[in-house]
């Protein structure tokens, strides 16, 4: 840079050196009602889009002891609509249909002869607050396994007795912690825990552990991703 | 490092001396970051409504009824948006200025190091007690050094103390260095408020410093700094 001497050149520099910050003006477009909406859900997109490329398909959440764990009774209770949608235990199935090779229903006994895994960890809810629990059930990727779903799928989806959807990425449905969850604190899953089958994914947010399953499926595409991202929320939202 | 100081000779005014003492990326760097941290603190503290409590949600001691009109985002999935949307600009513009402060060696004129150490005394008895002014030599006194310093410390952990409360089960070992996440959580919040704190104290200096250093953070050019004519 040639140094100014006199004022005029002074006074210009200074003008140019002004100048050059105008770039920040383009961070007023989140300021324009237009644009604001679209740039929030690119950047929401971005940070979607950066927690898969780095999502540890192999890393262990961390574990706890069980005078770690929140008694059972100071374990909040989220739900969106109801606590309890009043769902028929005794004839309750989970109607599994997409890219698997074994379509149809299975009962509860079908997914409790698979091994059972239980495991304490904590529950984050995207509102900041967290609970340590026990959870027990089998392995999401046996039942995977099990009705032969093409692990080459991207996103399994589900769907529960009070409306409630969601959708996981098979890279966490097949993480070794993520449970088809039909036990906490080793008892039986309380229907306002979502009886009698929920999921329960250490590695997600709590909104992505979606209670009172009835439909599972095995897809590329997404119609719809879930009820809290479909106003807004992360869609991957991995912790 | 060399500083570029000027003579300007004008008819009118005299001789004017005049340094350049902000570069292009510093400048660029301070407003990005005050646009970014006005939106992440306005957007933390909707987030922070969600749950305005620290520890177990049974039962929940709320802290704090921050007005949603003091907040940004309007709701809890709203201010996500901005928090997740702007901590990348922020991260970048860190990441920028450290990188250019480092290897352009411009770091010297704000870093606080053992060599500031009897500068703050004298600089401590001219701010609060009224002391009389030390001289100064450079750019920067030592409490200036010290805060400029102090908070780029804060920014770093804010957005190490950020990814821990985001990511516990990814970056579980960066949560364990905490404490856990209750205490990473508590840690970004603190830090949100020193950072407020500093923000609070670098506005009352900046008044109290007159148009022409305010304007230098804008052209990067100062007239007639107090280190030169002394």
């Amino acid at each position: 840079m040639a140094l100014p001497t006199d004022k005029g050149e002074f006074e210009a520099a200074s003008r140019r050196e002004l100048l050059k910050l105008l770039p920040l003006a383009a961070l007023g477009a989140f300021a324009v009602a237009k644009f604001q909406e679209p740039l929030l859900k690119k950047g929401l997109a971005f940070s979607d889009w950066m927690s898969d490329k780095c999502f540890r398909s192999h890393h262990l959440a961390p574990t706890f002891k069980a005078s770690d764990l929140t008694p059972l009774d100071k374990f909040y209770v989220n739900t969106f609509d109801v606590d309890d949608p009043e769902v028929d235990l005794d004839r309750w199935s989970l109607a599994v249909s997409g890219e698997v090779q074994k379509p149809g229903t299975y009962n509860l006994a079908a997914i409790k002869a698979l091994p059972k895994f239980a495991q304490n960890t904590r529950h984050i809810c995207v509102e900041g607050w967290d609970v340590i629990g026990r959870f027990g059930g089998a392995r999401l990727a046996d039942f995977l396994a099990m009705v032969g779903a093409d692990p080459h799928a991207r996103f399994i989806t589900v769907e529960c007795a009070d409306s409630y959807y969601e959708s996981v990425d098979m890279a966490t449905a097949l993480h070794p912690q993520s449970l088809m969850c039909y036990e906490m604190y080793d008892q039986p899953l309380t229907r306002k825990h979502g009886a009698p089958l929920r999921l329960r994914m250490p590695t997600k947010i709590g909104y992505k552990q979606a209670k009172y399953l009835t439909t599972l499926t095995v897809t590329n595409v997404l119609s719809k991703v879930g009820y809290w991202e479909d106003q807004g929320y992360s869609e991957f939202y991995s912790i | 490092m060399k500083t570029k100081t000027i003579r300007i000779e004008d008819e009118k005014s005299g001789t004017t001396t005049a340094v350049y003492e902000h570069p292009y990326i510093v400048r660029l760097c301070h407003w990005a970051n005050t646009i970014s941290l006005f939106v992440l603190i306005g957007s933390g503290l909707q987030i922070f409504r969600a749950f305005p409590s620290f520890g177990s949600k049974v039962p929940q001691t709320n802290l704090i009824d921050w007005p949603r009109s003091l907040a940004i985002g309007g709701w809890l999935g709203g201010a996500l948006q901005w928090h997740l949307t702007f901590m990348w600009i922020y991260l970048a513009t860190g990441v920028m200025y450290l990188g250019y402060q480092l290897f352009s060696g411009h770091y010297r004129q704000v870093l606080f190091t053992h060599r500031d150490f009897a500068g703050v005394r004298p600089m401590v008895r001219r701010y609060f007690f009224f002391g009389p002014k030390p001289q100064q030599r450079e750019a920067y006194n030592a409490l200036q050094k010290q805060a400029y310093t102090t908070v780029v410390i804060l920014g770093v952990l804010s957005v190490l103390t950020g990814f821990a409360i985001w990511k516990p089960v990814q970056l579980s070992g960066l949560a364990w260095v905490m404490g856990g996440f209750h205490w990473a959580r508590l840690w970004h919040f603190l830090i949100m408020i020193a950072i407020a704190l500093f923000i609070l104290g670098h506005l009352v200096m900046v008044a109290l410093h007159g148009w022409q250093n305010f304007v230098s953070m804008l052209t990067g050019w100062k007239k007639d700094p107090e280190y030169l004519s002394e």
